[in-house]
């Protein structure tokens, strides 16, 4: 099986992906981690004006089967919530990369650790 | 210690399926997902490979005293292809492990089938040796783990798919009864067919010859159903599960605390009868109950059951979101005077009180 990873955004090796945007950055997990978690049943998630800090966890995400801690890529203020997710968390499963994204924030700094696509393919491959 | 694998593991494996280790086997945990499979067999029909169950056979003169003796249930209550589901418990009443006995046909001894629960076969057969020898008993007691797969046609259409499926015996499959089992040949292969489940749906059993296992899966045209969705299946009809809604280690209970007590008939003997007795005179002190999260979140094995005031009064055993309720339901233990239906109660979900109500089970009808 072969998983989605475009080129136009960055990865953390725990599968959130990052995707900026005139210094805001768009959180979701990646095609590969909806797949291993399967039926997403519920997002937990920070409200607008919490702070994140990159590399520490800022929610939940639940399948029937797994609870999965989301990591953050960036640090920075939220400054927006996917709240879509509330009532129809299953879009993390439909269109991880698009509909299913999970946080907006304003980024102050990055992980040290963020992958390139390819960094990212090579390491579910 | 290496995982076992089961006779369909290969034809999973083709069709994409994702594995788990369970009980030292390796078995397909989904198919599809956990929910299509779980609406299939609500609504339809799905199969399951739960050869990861262990099959024991006892024999002999002594054959009836000896299962008896060391199970809860009354096995003389049993005809010839009758089943019926027991506790096996230790002196102090409390559970080793779960089981579905039946009676096989015989030429004038009797003849049982037991499934303890996976990875508990071999601590079973020598239990039973053990006391087959300190009784004085005359039984053969069989493990048959590797040579039998187990096949779980599940849902309101299970039956009808069956008897299409069947080459021969299909009026002994028109007529069988709940916990009813006889002899079906399924595309070809002689199956023993029961009408038994752990879904709460109708739906029927095969203990299959291990090598024929593809044969009888094949002909079973219906989607393929995973340990995932047996799991949310089997609890939201208030189902326990060994090693999870009751340990012997970690966890140790008897029948009467987690919801089983008709297993136990006390007009027998067994190992742990007195113990039981004793129990039931004075009443439990915790008791497994239903609940429903009525906050948003799930609650999950492990989790701590609070009152309002965050005083902690038990643990969530089991829970999941309910695909069929789209609602979040559990199992847990609390103590006697906070299980009566409708008592509110708080779930830890991981440093978050979420508001609970305690339910009575099964979530859903079943058969």
């Amino acid at each position: 099986m072969s998983f989605d990873t475009p080129d136009d955004r960055r990865y953390l090796e725990s599968h959130e992906w990052a995707l900026e945007t005139d210094g805001v950055v768009r959180v979701g997990i990646s095609d590969f981690a909806q797949d291993e978690l399967g039926d997403v049943v519920f997002v937990e998630l920070p409200d607008v004006g919490d702070d994140v800090s990159a590399g520490d966890a800022f929610g939940v995400v639940e399948s029937i089967k797994a609870v999965s801690d989301l990591y953050a890529p960036v640090s920075g203020t939220v400054s927006a919530v996917n709240e879509d997710l509330f009532d129809a968390p299953e879009l993390v499963n439909e269109d991880p990369l698009g509909d299913g994204w999970m946080l907006e924030i304003e980024a102050t700094d990055e992980s040290d650790e963020l992958l390139s696509a390819d960094e990212y393919a090579d390491q579910i491959a | 210690m290496s995982l076992q694998t089961p006779p369909l593991g290969g034809v999973h494996d083709e069709y994409g399926a994702k594995f788990t280790d369970f009980g030292g086997w390796e078995m397909p945990v989904e198919f599809d997902s956990i929910q299509t499979e779980h609406h299939a067999v609500r609504d339809d029909v799905g199969k399951f490979d739960v050869s990861h169950m262990g099959e024991v056979v006892v024999s002999g003169p002594d054959a009836t005293r000896l299962m008896q003796r060391l199970t809860s249930n009354d096995v003389t209550a049993l005809d010839v292809g009758d089943s019926q589901y027991a506790a096996i418990t230790a002196t102090d009443g409390t559970i080793i492990d779960d089981t579905v006995i039946y009676r096989l046909p015989d030429d004038g001894e009797m003849e049982y089938l037991f499934v303890p629960n996976a990875g508990n076969d071999e601590a079973m057969v020598e239990r039973w040796e053990t006391h087959r020898e300190q009784w004085g008993l005359e039984a053969t007691v069989e493990n048959r783990t590797q040579e039998y797969a187990m096949v779980a046609l599940q849902g309101p259409n299970a039956r009808a798919l069956a008897r299409e499926a069947a080459t021969d015996g299909r009026d002994r499959l028109a007529d069988l009864s709940r916990f009813e089992a006889t002899y079906v040949e399924i595309n070809g292969v002689d199956c023993w067919t029961a009408r038994t489940g752990y879904t709460g749906e109708d739906g029927l059993e095969f203990v299959v010859p291990w090598e024929s296992a593809e044969t009888v899966w094949s002909a079973l045209e219906c989607q393929p159903c995973g340990l995932g969705a047996r799991d949310t299946l089997r609890l939201e009809a208030g189902y326990v599960l060994a090693g999870q809604d009751f340990d012997r280690e970690s966890n140790p209970r008897t029948p009467y605390e987690c919801g089983i007590g008709f297993t136990v008939k006390l007009d027998t003997e067994f190992v742990g009868r007195d113990a039981l007795e004793a129990q039931k005179e004075e009443g439990v002190e915790e008791k497994l109950v239903g609940f429903r999260l009525v906050d948003r979140g799930i609650a999950r094995h492990g989790y701590d059951i609070t009152t309002s005031e965050g005083e902690v009064i038990g643990t969530v055993t089991s829970g999941t979101m309910s695909p069929t309720l789209e609602q979040a339901i559990g199992l847990g233990y609390v103590p006697t005077r906070y299980a009566d239906s409708g008592t509110v109660v708080r779930v830890d979900v991981r440093g978050r009180d979420k508001k609970a109500k305690i339910e009575t089970l099964p979530f859903v009808e079943t058969v």
